[in-house]
């Protein structure tokens, strides 16, 4: 049901007209310079990349091709046959799989140990010192930059294949985001508890106890779970380098081109990813539940 | 410090017995967190013992970490154009990250108005879309660029690839997410004015969701540039390449160089990302 719009006399539209004109030119101006500084960085990012058009339309045929041939061969008749054909290896994978959430486990809680312990010399209004705060941070920030990956690069040479080298470098890596986070945190509490532990008497360690930790404990829980579930990711692909888990089994599989391997134990970590995901996601929810009940 | 301040004498008894409801143990609460650290405590035991962690080998590796700390110091290239090498590998992980963020970006947005359910309001395309962004999600970086290495060969442009994949399902969770924030009054009042459902989906939600959703591909951009710096680890270009082959070949002075370069330039970037999204979207978190 279309309206009468009422109209405004001329002389007042056109300065009204004129002024939304100049609004919109400035804005397309910033958007058009932002535009050729962007082009002109993909282009030069191309170049430097090595990106060619041909090579990726001459074989990106092959990528949908590589996973019709990673899809086995299952037919209705021979249904249970054919499925046990293509997880012939589930025992052995599950049990790598198990190995990759125990090495996401135990570096998890190391590495949520560490940076707890360190994320309360990172904050500004809990320490005095400038020089603690300033080189726990940079301590935290270098333990984040470096990817977990490099690190376990390193651990396998000092101590040896296996597990181990995964779960520290993890725990490393943990320590540095965590305690990033936690620190974030903790800096922005309720100072008036401190206050009054300092007041009656509290040491440094009372003041930490009482003052601080019953503010953050939920918060560090619930990043300590998402940050298992960024983990799991992680360890899943810690086995490349040597240090333990299912990324062994993936990447022989897919270097020795295994088609029904690689499909089989890809789908077994998007299983567990989304599982670990979805329970981890529902425990939070509860932990924030249980802090905005308070 | 503290020992200027002398506690209060308080009769700790005539106290606790005004107030017995902060006296009382809560033994419920303590039952409920003494199991729960039972519980993490098993784990710990079931893990070290199925992993077989071998603790004798855990001091001599730390005694050989700090073999290899000393002499990672001071870090040097050995030569100017091995430099001149780093630094060129170091740009094409630059150029990987912002092309795979870019890419990643203009492919996940078609897919995210598909996945918004105030956009699409089919139940069955909203689950669909948003369980395959789940299983793109699922897959690591890594295995993106150990695939594409399979598929396009050797090379940075394998990496390319394998981010813009990763960050395909990123991308569509993300914007997904906030365009399901917005505010619906817009939509309605494009409608109200005769606007089709696409003119809503154009005038009414697009302006309120672009500062938004550029500012993501910003804090994209700084951490690709760290998952750009490892995929050369298995051989699709950048950085991580060189790093990874001084490493096993131990180098360490080349490694701790490599190192020092990709902290300076992942520090360059977030400081420039971090501005620019300000710019956009002024001081407020990013979500």
């Amino acid at each position: 049901m279309p309206a009468a719009v009422p109209k405004l006399p001329d002389d007042q539209l056109d300065a009204l007209a004129a002024a939304y004109a100049g609004a919109t030119a400035a804005k397309r101006r910033h958007v058009f310079i932002g535009g050729i500084l962007l082009v002109l960085a993909v282009v030069l990012a191309a170049w430097s990349s090595e990106v060619s058009i041909t090579k990726f339309s001459e074989n990106v045929w092959r990528f949908p091709a590589y996973f019709a041939g990673t899809i086995p061969s299952i037919s209705l008749a021979t249904f249970s046959a054919d499925v046990a054909e293509w997880l012939w290896g589930i025992k052995r994978w599950l049990r790598l799989l198990g190995d990759t959430i125990l090495i996401t486990y135990l570096g998890t809680l190391a590495g949520a140990i560490g940076g707890f312990v360190l994320c309360f010399l990172a904050s500004a209004n809990l320490v005095r010192s400038p020089a603690i705060v300033f080189v726990t941070r940079r301590t935290l920030e270098f333990c984040r930059t470096v990817p977990e990956i490099v690190f376990a690069l390193i651990f396998v040479l000092a101590f040896g294949l296996g597990p181990l080298p995964g779960v520290l470098a993890i725990a490393l890596h943990t320590t540095g985001a965590l305690g990033k986070l936690f620190a974030e945190v903790v800096e922005n509490i309720d100072n008036k508890p401190v206050e009054g532990v300092i007041a009656s008497g509290g040491n440094w360690f009372q003041v930490v106890r009482f003052a601080a930790l019953p503010q953050v404990l939920s918060n560090f829980v619930s990043y300590a779970l998402l940050r298992f579930e960024i983990n799991v990711r992680g360890a899943a692909v810690m086995g490349f380098v040597g240090a333990g888990g299912i990324g062994q089994d993936l990447i022989e599989a897919v270097r020795k081109f295994y088609y029904t391997d690689v499909s089989a134990i890809l789908m077994l970590i998007v299983i567990t990813v989304m599982v670990i995901d979805l329970v981890t996601e529902r425990v939070r929810h509860r932990l924030i539940g249980m802090e905005s009940d308070r | 410090m503290t020992s200027m301040h002398t506690p209060l004498a308080v009769d700790g008894a005539s106290v606790a017995l005004r107030y017995p409801q902060y006296f009382r143990t809560n033994w419920r609460f303590r039952a409920q967190v003494g199991s729960f650290l039972a519980v993490a405590l098993a784990f710990i035991v079931i893990g070290i013992v199925q992993l077989e962690i071998p603790f004798d080998r855990l001091l001599s590796g730390i005694f050989k970490l700090g073999d290899f700390g000393r002499l990672m110091l001071p870090p040097d290239p050995g030569s100017s154009a091995n430099a001149a090498l780093y630094l060129r590998a170091l740009g094409e992980t630059v150029s990987i990250a912002l092309l795979g963020t870019l890419g990643g970006a203009i492919l996940a947005f078609p897919m995210s108005l598909l996945a918004a359910r105030n956009v699409v309001a089919n139940k069955v395309v909203h689950f669909l879309s948003r369980r395959s962004l789940d299983t793109v999600r699922g897959i690591d970086t890594l295995i993106w660029a150990l695939i594409w290495v399979s598929v396009v060969g050797l090379g940075p442009f394998a990496g390319v690839l394998a981010l813009i994949c990763s960050d395909f399902g990123s991308f569509g969770k993300l914007f997904s997410e906030a365009i399901e924030a917005t505010d619906k009054r817009a939509v309605e009042g494009v409608r109200a004015a005769g606007g089709s459902h696409l003119h809503g989906v154009r005038f009414g939600l697009l302006p309120q969701v672009v500062p938004v959703l550029a500012s993501q591909v910003l804090y994209y951009f700084e951490s690709n540039t760290r998952s750009a710096t490892i995929i050369g680890i298995v051989g699709a270009g950048g950085i991580g390449l060189q790093l990874a082959e001084q490493i096993r070949v131990l180098e360490w002075q080349k490694v701790s160089f490599i190192i020092l370069l990709i902290l300076i330039a992942v520090s360059a970037i977030d400081w420039i990302s971090s501005r620019l999204r300000f710019a956009i979207i002024g001081r407020r978190a990013v979500t």
